[in-house]
């Protein structure tokens, strides 16, 4: 593997922790059983652009083991994979933005709104409920509803709250060129 | 600060292994009871957890709010596997035995209370363990385990990181969501839910601003300690092992063996009782 920069090490390491307060005391239940609203998506999205596919598969994979590692009720390994997988994905997808250098805008939007909803699908609709039935050998069906809610949630968080913190972040941040020398 | 993550120091035998051994008989024994749907197998592996518990000291009471949790998961997953394939079993195991002569599609079988009984045990073998791992490993350790393990250290060192701003962050968090409601921010249930979702991320975003902030310092702070200069470091709650520790391991060994084996044996993962 390669040799992750500090940086990338820190951000992985406070990610996770923003990750699991986040998804572990700001949780709001949803109809289905082990879906919740997870604003924490959200963050991971805009982690994994800003650090890359790295930072967020394992941001997401440290993350999630804690959020159901702290609430005792087993380690649910398809899901916390899948969360990996979310964040690996959606940081091939933003590989080409720059919201660190204060660029973000509607073409960013657009990337970072078409990859997540394709990260979501395949994190949640593919992964999860293939490992689940690989794991549990559970019905088919029930497996795939709560992927697809899962997924539907997600992409609404996402695009909400995983976009506006990409704004605010690059409008953050002092653009190239932005100085300008005194007439 | 609350403890968050539930780890109750006690002395016992189990709280005595080191972090490194608990964390592989973990993962050895998620695999044992994810890969086998055996209900031999996984009637051992219940009653052996179960059995742990009182070894590692732990009391029903220290961990009867999980288990409430759990409950409520499994209940619910059961009643949904039912109403989503009431004929799940019967494609399982092949056969097809309606009891009490109804028949229809809710009708039971007895192919698919079996299956269920084994959803339900795979419960039991799971999540046992997974609270007495809980229970009886300090998360500070952890870290140290990984590296032990085979992780890389500058993995094992994010881990570290997290556990270690997890109470910060949480503070922060909880500071900005009361000074954004002092603002008058809507964050109970008589806002609709996209606003709800957009005074979220009016919280969020200082919070994450300062977190960015935060991982600059603490990423120069680590490179002028010379971070990952070194092809190895050392960890100040690593831990030798014992005898018993390599006993755990072996035991944990062979149940993954013995489930690997009956699943070979018995031709698939279940076992099926109605040939």
């Amino acid at each position: 593997m390669k040799k992750l920069s500090v940086k990338t090490i820190v951000a992985i390491g406070v990610g996770a922790a923003l990750f699991f307060v986040l998804g572990r005391f700001v949780a709001i239940p949803s109809p289905v059983p082990n879906t919740n609203i997870c604003i924490q998506y959200g963050l991971l999205s805009f982690i994994a652009a800003v650090f890359g596919p790295i930072a967020g598969a394992l941001a997401g994979l440290i993350g999630h083991f804690f959020i159901d590692f702290s609430y005792g009720w087993g380690v649910w390994w398809s899901w916390v994979i899948a969360s990996a997988v979310f964040g690996l994905l959606m940081g091939i997808f933003c590989r080409k933005l720059k919201i660190d250098e204060g660029e973000f805008g509607k073409s960013g939007i657009i990337t970072f709104n078409v990859g997540q909803i394709i990260s979501h699908l395949v994190a949640w609709v593919v992964v999860a409920p293939v490992l689940d039935i690989l794991m549990f050998q559970e019905p088919v069906n029930k497996v795939f509803l709560q992927g697809l809610t899962g997924a539907a949630i997600n992409i609404v968080t996402t695009a909400v709250v995983g976009t506006l913190l990409c704004i605010a972040y690059s409008k953050a941040i002092p653009k190239k060129g932005s100085l300008k020398e005194e007439d | 600060m609350y403890n968050i993550f539930n780890y109750i120091e006690k002395r016992s035998p189990i709280h005595d292994l080191t972090g490194a051994t608990k964390l592989l008989c973990l993962l050895l024994w998620s695999l044992a009871a994810m890969t086998t749907y055996d209900t031999r197998l996984l009637a051992v592996l219940s009653v052996f957890a179960l059995v742990l518990f009182p070894i590692g000291k732990i009391k029903a009471k220290d961990v009867s709010f999980m288990i409430g949790f759990t409950v409520v998961f499994l209940v619910l997953n059961t009643v949904l596997v039912y109403l989503f394939s009431p004929h799940h079993g019967t494609e399982v195991y092949g056969t097809c035995t309606y009891l009490w002569g109804l028949s229809g599609h809710f009708a039971p079988t007895a192919e698919q209370l079996f299956y269920q009984l084994n959803y339900i045990l795979k419960y039991f073998a799971t999540i046992p363990f997974v609270l007495l791992f809980v229970c009886t490993t300090n998360p500070s350790e952890f870290a140290a385990s990984l590296n032990r393990i085979g992780v890389s250290y500058s993995v094992s060192y994010s881990v570290a990181l997290a556990l270690r701003y997890i109470p910060d962050i949480q503070k922060q968090y909880h500071e900005i969501s009361q000074a954004s409601q002092a603002r008058g921010v809507e964050l109970s249930k008589k806002a609709s839910l996209i606003n709800r979702l957009r005074s979220a991320s009016s919280i969020l975003i200082p919070l994450i601003l300062s977190s960015m902030d935060r991982i600059d310092v603490i990423s120069n702070a680590m490179q002028l300690r010379c971070f990952g200069k070194n092809k190895k470091r050392t960890w100040y709650m690593a831990r030798d092992f014992k005898p018993l520790d390599y006993i755990s391991i072996i035991v944990c060994l062979l149940l993954f063996v013995t489930s690997l084996v009956l699943t070979h044996l018995n031709g698939s993962r279940f076992y099926n009782p109605f040939i």
